[in-house]
């Protein structure tokens, strides 16, 4: 078993694939590096394999060929329960625990952990502070939030056990335009600030845009690109001027600086 | 001859056998609930399981309670004391609407949470304790008020393999065609079902209204 190196990547992906059994493949022969620090976003239009990628990436699911090392050791050699308390991991349905307070749902890690309560409450209040929360909403419900305050809920929950990666399942993708562009924003301050290696899938180029330092465009399962988001804007490979096109204003326009309806083309 | 006559003359003769109504229906729902929930649990996480379980346990139900209780006495060991027969019919009964609901509890837990909750890295029992079973309490109790509910009313007719409790009144009172003893048996019996069916019916709307 391969020690972890340091100057090994976060994530590397060689020829991974995925496939039901007796079904499709869902994830075909990928092959990625993900480095720390990096905010990788999985672009790709629903059924591309992104988050099937995601989900390999924490052995939700373990790839059906191919190789997955994560700090260098295959995926396989981690233990699932350690490997996903290193990946924070927030998701779409935010899927907070609807029996538990905010502050239960936050510190509900650390205290699997055996953390001692007292630092279990320090963490929550720091993290909702990260997150721009009251400290007074600690006590709520998540039937009491609104769906902005619920994601950054969902994402604080995500950084509990402060985890060197982040993986984030299209996590801004139920909210309105404006909550989502505000979240979006306060998002790629927070990733300055933590520097946390983050997996984002989502199916939106404007938020690919904003927030990746590289996009991975996927097709049916297949890597069709990998870019900086200023390649991204340049480039004339036809899958990414495609996605390009789909959220332009007019066909004739292939190059906006910025889509004004994100979300709804893909 | 007024209804009431035998209840009020013969009091003690009630409450003991209400005592042993509510022993046979409580046992037996013990029991149903001790191996109910672990089953429960187990079928949710395999389908194929909870149908084949799920069929036998239910075709339990195709049987009359009546010959039911006879079929037991072939049963070794069981068959030797009446109430441990009873108890064993009732437990069969009662465990159908426990394991349904269980299993449906469990499964019913919104996906978005159990996903984000098995991400974020809790094990399969945490998952269980914390965050399936809490959510599932609920439908659970739903379950076994209906075993309750259930037991209680076929407990009368463990009686006829003289297990004791309310149905011997109601026996008793056929056989003799005296209707104040029949009511004797029955009013208790009706009473014990309708005070745990609100009880058990007030429980679970608290456990649901978290949700």
């Amino acid at each position: 078993m391969a020690s972890p190196q340091s100057n090994a990547a976060a994530i590397a992906l060689r020829g991974t694939s995925f496939r039901l059994p007796g079904g499709p493949t869902l994830v075909d022969s990928l092959s990625l590096e993900i480095h720390a620090g990096v905010t990788l976003v999985l672009l790709g239009r629903s059924g591309s394999g992104k988050t099937t990628t995601l989900k390999l990436m924490n052995r939700l699911l373990d790839p059906t060929s191919g190789e997955l090392l994560i700090e260098g050791k295959p995926a396989q050699a981690w233990d699932p329960i350690r490997l996903r308390r290193r990946m924070g991991y927030a998701i779409q349905d935010v899927g907070l625990f609807p029996h538990y307070t905010v502050e239960r749902n936050i510190g509900l890690l650390p205290a699997v952990e055996r953390w001692p309560a007292a630092r279990i409450r320090q963490r929550v209040r720091e993290l909702l502070a990260l997150v721009g929360l009251d400290a007074s909403l600690a006590s709520r419900f998540p039937r009491e939030l609104s769906g902005g305050q619920r994601q950054r809920v969902g994402v604080a929950r995500a950084l509990a056990l402060d985890p060197p990666v982040l993986l984030m399942d299209e996590p801004f993708g139920a909210l309105d335009p404006l909550t989502r562009a505000e979240l979006q924003g306060e998002f790629a301050r927070l990733q300055k600030r933590l520097g946390k290696t983050v997996v984002l899938v989502t199916h939106d180029l404007r938020e690919a845009l904003l927030l990746g330092s590289q996009i991975a465009l996927l097709e049916a399962g297949h890597l069709a690109g990998l870019y900086t988001p200023e390649d991204f804007q340049r480039t004339n490979d036809p899958p990414a001027l495609a996605y390009r096109q789909a959220f332009s204003p007019s066909e004739d326009d292939p190059v906006p600086p910025q889509p004004p309806s994100p979300g709804e083309a893909a | 001859m007024n209804l009431l006559d035998y209840l009020l003359a013969h009091p003690r003769e009630v409450l003991t056998l209400t005592l042993e109504h509510i022993w046979l229906a409580g046992i037996s729902v013990g029991i149903a609930i001790l191996v109910g929930l672990p089953l429960g649990v187990a079928i949710a996480r395999r389908p194929a399981l909870a149908r084949a379980v799920l069929g036998v346990v239910n075709s339990i139900h195709v049987v009359p309670s009546l010959a039911l209780f006879g079929f037991l006495f072939a049963v070794p060991w069981i068959g030797e004391r009446a109430p441990r027969m009873a108890i064993l019919a009732l437990s069969l009964y009662a465990l159908l609407p426990i394991l349904r609901n269980v299993c449906a509890g469990i499964l019913g837990v919104d996906h978005a949470v159990v996903d984000a909750g098995r991400g974020l890295g809790l094990t399969d029992g945490q998952l269980l304790r914390r965050v399936e079973l809490p959510l599932a309490l609920g439908v659970i109790v739903a379950g076994i008020r209906v075993a309750v509910v259930l037991a209680i009313g076929i407990a009368t007719i463990a009686a006829a393999i003289g297990a004791g409790g309310l149905g011997e009144l109601i026996f008793r009172g056929l056989a003799m065609v005296n209707n104040s003893l029949i009511f004797a048996g029955a009013l208790p019996a009706a009473l014990l079902a309708l005070v745990a069916d609100l009880s058990l019916g007030w429980m679970e709307g608290r456990l649901r209204e978290r949700v």
